[in-house]
């Protein structure tokens, strides 16, 4: 099947979304996705940030589609015309979603654990105005305690439901959920429970904002001060390939690897879910094997300090 | 003979609720007839000729949404009506379902012998549990008379209807989340494709339909396809229940002939009777709270000067500029006294309270007008909230989910387009609107 987006043609297999067909292209004809991840089946269709403009259906019926829709849950036509950064339209509604989402959001960024990594910050640096038009008081909701390894700070939160799915898909039971309705729509545990079970770690990098984070990491250390390495352990739960944020010779914090678009990446054709006891347990460089540094994409803040300016390719990996 | 009822044609006969006397006003001939006469093709074949449009709101038509149902080899087929009537404005569901439940349950075993649906569900709002009795009274006396249950009068047709309550939720009765809700989860609605016709109640092949279009179908059934076609005006086919609401005379629910001008329909001695206590019109939502309201010079008559009739395609006459919908038939009217801006408010914090908060642009930007609205109608708002407003309506609508976020944000559009001046009013006046809690009084109606 033929698409082109952005004035790109590309052939992809029937069934692809728009999302997956400008990835495969690449580059900044991606439209940016709070919601969907891959790696999950089901997310996709919340945030609408990846709204695109459909100018003709498919060779078939070559009409426009009268809504923008979200690429990420539209699938593919053969001969279908997309426009994504061409289309005013486009650029103009993507800016009302980031101001929406951005309408309760603390922008508590200075403190916040996520700040370097926050795709939401990414995602206003690109859409967002300047000044906020939204004068009312911020919504905030009541702390819960969802135990002592993962931090849930709802006021952040976008409801993009990814942690949800992975509660669903990755452990065994799923202890918390979306309660209520509307603005007061919140993440939460049924009655504060804990949630406390394997793999929940992995809650904490789908989330793309601050609204999940790592409690064992909490104000230790900004992630641009970090030097990440690929590590890899044994380990009998999960596939124990990891990225390990190292201070001196202090291990910070432990993460999943993530690929150009935030999501965990595959290994050996599994996508590399941490189990918690490699998150949150072995933080010690003698319990790693440390392979090599971990690539970061130069224009991430994260990247900050890390490479000398004068190296224009990626660093090679070693091994 | 004016004015012909079909669904309320028998509402004034004593205990027309219990089986006995719904029979005995003809009930259930047509379904006996039908099971014997009709191959189920033959009745969507009818509903097709009858031109008879969705009654829920969106008015798409029916045979077509029933031709769309798929029919996989070994997989059930259902039939949902939507009886989550919450649409502010809105009450003839409830009033057919409260008056002469058999006409639905009649309805309900055409329709789904028509489809092909072994079971069938009524899913009704929450806080309508005492129709639930109702129904489920209803549901018994059919299935003690034959009309329910195994080889449905000697027919080899079986079918069983299963009335279900929601939580009362407003969103629910977008058909998607309705399903979700059916199935015992979080009423969000779905993303679509896939539509219900192809995967809807529990993956399966699922036609979701409002209470009067299945109602609807006793009657072009019993009539055909063809004479059904024949009442009403252009594609507005057959009679239409209208809950009227406000400041009318004599609000209530009319069953009319879809083409009755609204001049009719509001001053006409058969209907309204005009505006209650002598006062003058001011605006009108002609379609439930939903869509866009009508100033009092664009209720009777279209922008260019033809007379407006009750019909989808009159009403909608001039667009969103000079012209609402249809909708679901909540008519509500706005005397002189009553203000624009606080009836805005009104609407768009019931939108705030429902949205199910999936989709950032609903979710946030209902609670965010709401909020605006708040502090116009209390005289705390400045100009650049309206134009605001405005701006923020064409940001939420078409790029949610479900179309809850349209319905938000049209009723907003309309206000500000056609009642400017009243909300400028309350920025001007800040102190004249902190003190009046109730109507604009000292406004005259702008022309």
């Amino acid at each position: 099947m033929k698409v082109t987006i952005d004035d790109i043609e590309i052939d992809v297999e029937p069934g692809t979304t728009i999302l997956n067909a400008a990835r495969k292209i690449g580059g900044d004809v991606v439209p940016p996705a709070m919601c969907y991840y891959s790696k999950l089946p089901g997310t996709g269709g919340k945030c609408r940030t990846c709204l695109v403009e459909v100018a003709a259906g498919s060779t078939a019926d070559p009409r426009p589609m009268p809504k923008l829709v979200a690429s990420c849950s539209t699938t593919v036509m053969d001969g279908m015309i997309v426009k994504n950064k061409t289309s005013q339209r486009v650029h103009d509604n993507r800016g009302g979603v980031v101001e929406f989402l951005l309408a309760n959001h603390p922008l508590d960024c200075p403190i916040c654990d996520q700040a370097g990594e926050c795709h939401l910050q990414d995602l206003g640096y690109e859409h967002g105005s300047e000044k906020t038009r939204y004068e009312e008081v911020r919504r905030t909701f009541d702390p819960i305690d969802i135990g002592n390894k993962i931090k849930l700070h709802m006021n952040r939160c976008i409801l993009c439901y990814r942690c949800v799915f992975v509660a669903n898909q990755l452990t065994e039971k799923r202890v918390h959920g979306v309660m209520n309705r509307g603005e007061h729509a919140e993440i939460s545990t049924y009655i504060e429970n804990a949630i406390d079970n394997d793999f929940s770690g992995n809650m904490i990098d789908v989330c793309p904002v601050g609204a999940l984070t790592d409690r064992t990491f909490r104000f230790k250390s900004r992630v641009w001060f970090l030097k990440p390495m690929e590590a890899e352990c044994s380990c009998d739960k999960c596939c124990g390939k990891a990225v390990l944020w190292v201070f001196g010779n202090e291990v910070a914090r432990i993460t999943a690897r993530k690929d150009t678009y935030g999501e965990v990446e595959d290994i050996d054709g599994k996508t590399g879910w941490l189990c918690n006891d490699c998150r949150f347990d072995k933080k010690d460089l003698t319990k790693w094997t440390v392979t090599g540094p971990r690539v970061i994409n130069r224009h991430s803040v994260i990247s900050q300090g890390k490479y000398a300016t004068s190296i224009d390719k990626p660093i090679k990996r070693i091994g | 003979m004016k004015n012909r009822r079909l669904l309320l044609e028998h509402i004034d006969v004593p205990g027309i609720q219990g089986i006995e006397v719904y029979q005995k006003q003809g009930g259930y001939d047509t379904l006996t007839k039908a099971l014997k006469n009709f191959s189920p093709d033959g009745i969507v074949e009818e509903v097709k000729k009858s031109g008879l449009r969705g009654r829920g709101g969106a008015g798409f038509p029916t045979g077509l949404k029933w031709s769309f149902l798929a029919k996989p080899e070994g997989v059930p087929r259902y039939l949902v009506c939507n009886a989550d009537e919450s649409e502010p404005g809105t009450f003839k569901d409830r009033y057919l379902m409260e008056k002469i439940p058999h006409i639905l349950i009649e309805g309900m075993i055409l329709s789904s012998y028509a489809l092909g649906a072994n079971t069938s569900y009524i899913y009704i709002r929450g806080e309508f549990m005492y129709i639930l009795d109702i129904l489920e009274k209803a549901i018994a006396e059919a299935h003690a008379k034959g009309f329910l249950g195994k080889n449905i009068q000697g027919s080899g047709f079986d079918h069983e209807i299963i009335v279900t309550p929601g939580g009362g939720a407003y969103i629910c009765g977008e058909e998607t989340a309705l399903l979700e809700s059916l199935e015992g989860k979080r009423g969000n609605p779905r993303i679509k494709p896939p539509f219900p016709a192809v995967k809807g109640l529990w993956g399966c092949p699922t036609v979701v339909n409002n209470v009067e279009s299945i109602a609807a179908v006793v009657p072009i059934v019993r009539e055909g396809g063809d004479a059904y076609a024949n009442i009403g005006i252009g594609k507005s086919t057959g009679t239409k229940l209208i809950s009227a609401c406000g400041n009318l005379a004599r609000p209530g629910v009319y069953e009319i002939e879809l083409g009755v001008s609204v001049e009719e329909f509001m001053y006409g001695d058969d209907y309204c009777q005009g505006i209650a206590n002598g006062k003058k019109l001011k605006a009108c939502v002609p379609g439930g709270s939903s869509v866009p309201i009508l100033p009092h010079f664009l209720v009777t008559k279209t922008a260019n000067g033809e007379d407006r009739l009750m019909s989808y395609e009159s009403l909608a006459d001039g667009g969103f500029a000079s012209g609402s919908m249809l909708g679901s038939g909540g008519f509500i009217v706005f005397d002189e006294d009553q203000c624009i801006v606080r009836n805005t408010w009104n609407f768009t914090r019931f939108y705030a309270h429902e949205s199910c908060g999936q989709c950032s642009p609903c979710r946030e930007g209902t609670g965010w007008m709401e909020k605006i609205l708040y502090r116009l109608e209390h005289g705390q708002g400045n100009l650049r909230d309206i134009d605001l407003l405005e701006e923020m309506n064409k940001k939420i609508e078409g790029n949610t989910i479900c179309p809850l976020g349209d319905a938000a944000a049209w009723p907003v559009a309309a206000a500000i387009r056609h009642f400017r001046e009243e909300f400028e009013w309350h920025v001007n006046h800040a102190a004249d609107a902190q003190k009046r809690n109730y109507g604009l009084i000292q406004q005259p109606v702008v022309a």
